[in-house]
């Protein structure tokens, strides 16, 4: 009887496990399926390569070109912003510090921390940053805000990567008299080169699909992007400006242009997998 | 290179001495607690109440957790204790893509299909079947709180799911075939000696779910209707959390004396909270990872 009742307990509690991870795994597939359906149909041409024509929030002709364009001119500019400042700090905190350091642990503590404020008050304080420097909302606000708010992102994951270089490594490049800046970039460095990369293409991912961080620092307009100093549009926002109109087609153009979105972060994340892969093949 | 790493030490500061003086203005005519429990939101008449908003943001997480936890913590477990390797395989980079999607993303997910969902299913059968708190209401549209809440839930599944499992991770085998050698079945052994050595872990993934729900913007914005409810009386009204409030003023933001400096005060209670709560779960999950080395 006992050994019957510990059975149906099992069994039962291996259903409500099996269900929700079917139930977790399902909603990923639900979400991707709804913006691929919903957003082909509008999908077109014109869409992609044409900016926003007069009208074009009430249904007129044109696209989101400006957006795209936007997105990823603000997005590479953020990420080679947030990588001057990671790589450095993770060479810092693997290569110079000890391992059991006081300030690196600080250091991890204060990025785990950052990573964890929400986008809307990177966006609010890169609003106070404009104001104290007397600029206005502009691609080069837009971009050192999105560079702060996605800097824990890539330095933590770096950080990960250097963690998996296994220490006889450096410690083998010591022994034959190199010194540390020889043994950071000729060692460290190219064995964690995949997995930075990775890291790189994960923080570019997170920082081109946020908009409530751009919101107030790179606002929105409807050409190309031209000048640091001039606002740029942003794709997140185009679709949230799209889906707020009144009118159907507009909608429609905004599904498509979640369905834009999706594709660039998706193919960047599978990019990012497969260099990771490629960095733990040789680690443990 | 240690400047950068001052730097990063200071970032947080320097955000909330950033927000803390262009906020000034609003809290040199009433107390910072003042404002934080406040109601009364009038901008024009220069009343900046907060309080109604920090309680939808309350509202909207604590029913994006209620989701949330008996989600994430059974797939932990799933994957942890039961799934092949092939499986975890798989799941680790579905569970990956989740956390990448753009929280726009997620919103046009949530007008799509939840709110649709919310509006035509769940609320016309609970809102005739249970009319009590916190189910009835007059709110036809399915943008709601209830809306906001599951598309929050699915948003920071991602982290609870990793964080839990990491933690699920790191007990010793060893524990676990003692316990199954004195005859303990697998979900036994799971409930009775992982889920209790694992616990503190369990409750630092919570809180940084929490505290990663309570900061989400746009998603919110896209479905919980954003109309402000002093108390929350249903799931199905509409809800207007703090993030939601700062996103939606920054075309009137200037036009109004002190608003700016209301919405920026905003912002840095969002700060403190999450700095808050993130420093609470990194805390405990620090001394869990001492107890095992």
């Amino acid at each position: 009887m006992r050994v019957q009742k510990r059975l149906v307990e099992e069994w039962f509690f291996r259903v409500v496990m099996l269900g929700a991870t079917g139930l977790v795994m399902g909603t990923l597939g639900l979400i991707l399926a709804t913006v691929f359906v919903k957003g082909f149909r509008a999908l077109s041409l014109e869409m992609l390569f044409r900016t926003p024509q007069g009208g074009y929030y009430i249904g007129g002709g044109g696209g989101i070109a400006n957006a795209i364009a936007g997105s990823l001119v603000l997005g590479v500019g953020a990420t080679a912003l947030a990588l001057l400042v990671s790589l450095p700090l993770v060479f810092y905190l693997n290569v110079y510090l000890r391992r059991k350091s006081r300030l690196a642990f600080l250091v991890r503590f204060a990025l785990d921390v950052l990573w964890g404020i929400p986008s809307i008050v990177y966006g609010a304080f890169g609003f106070t940053l404009m104001v104290a420097f007397g600029l206005r909302a502009s691609l080069l606000a837009g971009t050192v805000t999105v560079a702060l708010l996605i800097v824990p992102i890539m330095a933590r994951s770096m950080d990960e990567v250097f963690k998996m270089v296994p220490p006889e490594l450096a410690e083998a490049s010591y022994a034959v008299g190199s010194t540390r800046w020889e043994t950071s970039v000729k060692v460290v460095l190219r064995q964690a080169f995949p997995g930075l990369l990775a890291a790189v293409l994960i923080a570019f991912g997170r920082g081109i699909g946020d908009a409530a961080s751009v919101l107030f620092t790179a606002s929105f307009t409807d050409s190309l992007p031209y000048s640091l100093f001039k606002p740029v549009a942003t794709l997140p926002l185009a679709i949230f400006f799209q889906l707020g109109t009144p009118f159907p087609e507009v909608q429609e153009r905004g599904y498509a242009s979640a369905l834009v979105l999706t594709l660039i972060v998706l193919a960047v994340s599978i990019l990012a997998r497969w260099l990771t892969r490629r960095v733990t093949r040789h680690s443990r | 290179m240690a400047l950068i790493a001052l730097f990063v030490l200071s970032l947080a500061f320097l955000m909330a001495y950033g927000l803390f003086v262009r906020s000034r203005p609003v809290l040199a005519g009433r107390g910072f607690l003042d404002l934080l429990v406040s109601t009364a939101w009038h901008p024009s008449q220069g009343q900046f109440g907060l309080g109604g908003f920090i309680l939808g943001t309350l509202w909207v997480t604590a029913i994006a957790m209620l989701i949330a936890v008996p989600l994430s913590l059974p797939t932990a477990l799933f994957l942890s204790e039961y799934a092949s390797r092939r499986f975890k395989e798989f799941a680790r980079p579905v569970v990956d893509v989740l956390a990448g999607i753009s929280p726009v993303v997620y919103g046009v997910w949530g007008v799509l299909v939840i709110v649709p969902l919310v509006r035509d299913w769940v609320m016309p059968f609970l809102s005739s079947h249970l009319p009590f708190f916190p189910f009835a209401s007059e709110n036809f549209t399915g943008f709601s709180a209830l809306a906001g809440g599951i598309v929050l839930a699915v948003m920071v599944l991602p982290i609870m799911i990793s964080v839990m499992e990491e933690v699920l991770r790191a007990i010793p085998f060893e524990i676990r075939e003692a316990s199954l050698a004195v005859g303990a079945t697998k979900w036994q052994t799971t409930r009775k000696v992982v889920l209790r050595k694992a616990w503190p872990g369990v409750i630092a993934a919570i809180i940084l779910g929490f505290s990663r729900a309570t900061g989400e913007t746009m998603a919110v914005l896209m479905v919980a209707g954003c109309a402000l409810q002093v108390t929350p009386r249903s799931v199905f009204d509409p809800a207007y959390p703090l993030p939601a409030l700062i996103a939606n003023t920054y075309g009137e933001m200037m036009s109004v004396p002190l608003y700016d400096a209301a919405v920026l005060l905003a912002a840095l209670v969002l700060l403190l909270l999450t700095v808050l709560f993130n420093a609470a779960g990194w805390g405990i999950l620090v001394r869990v990872e001492r107890g095992q080395g």
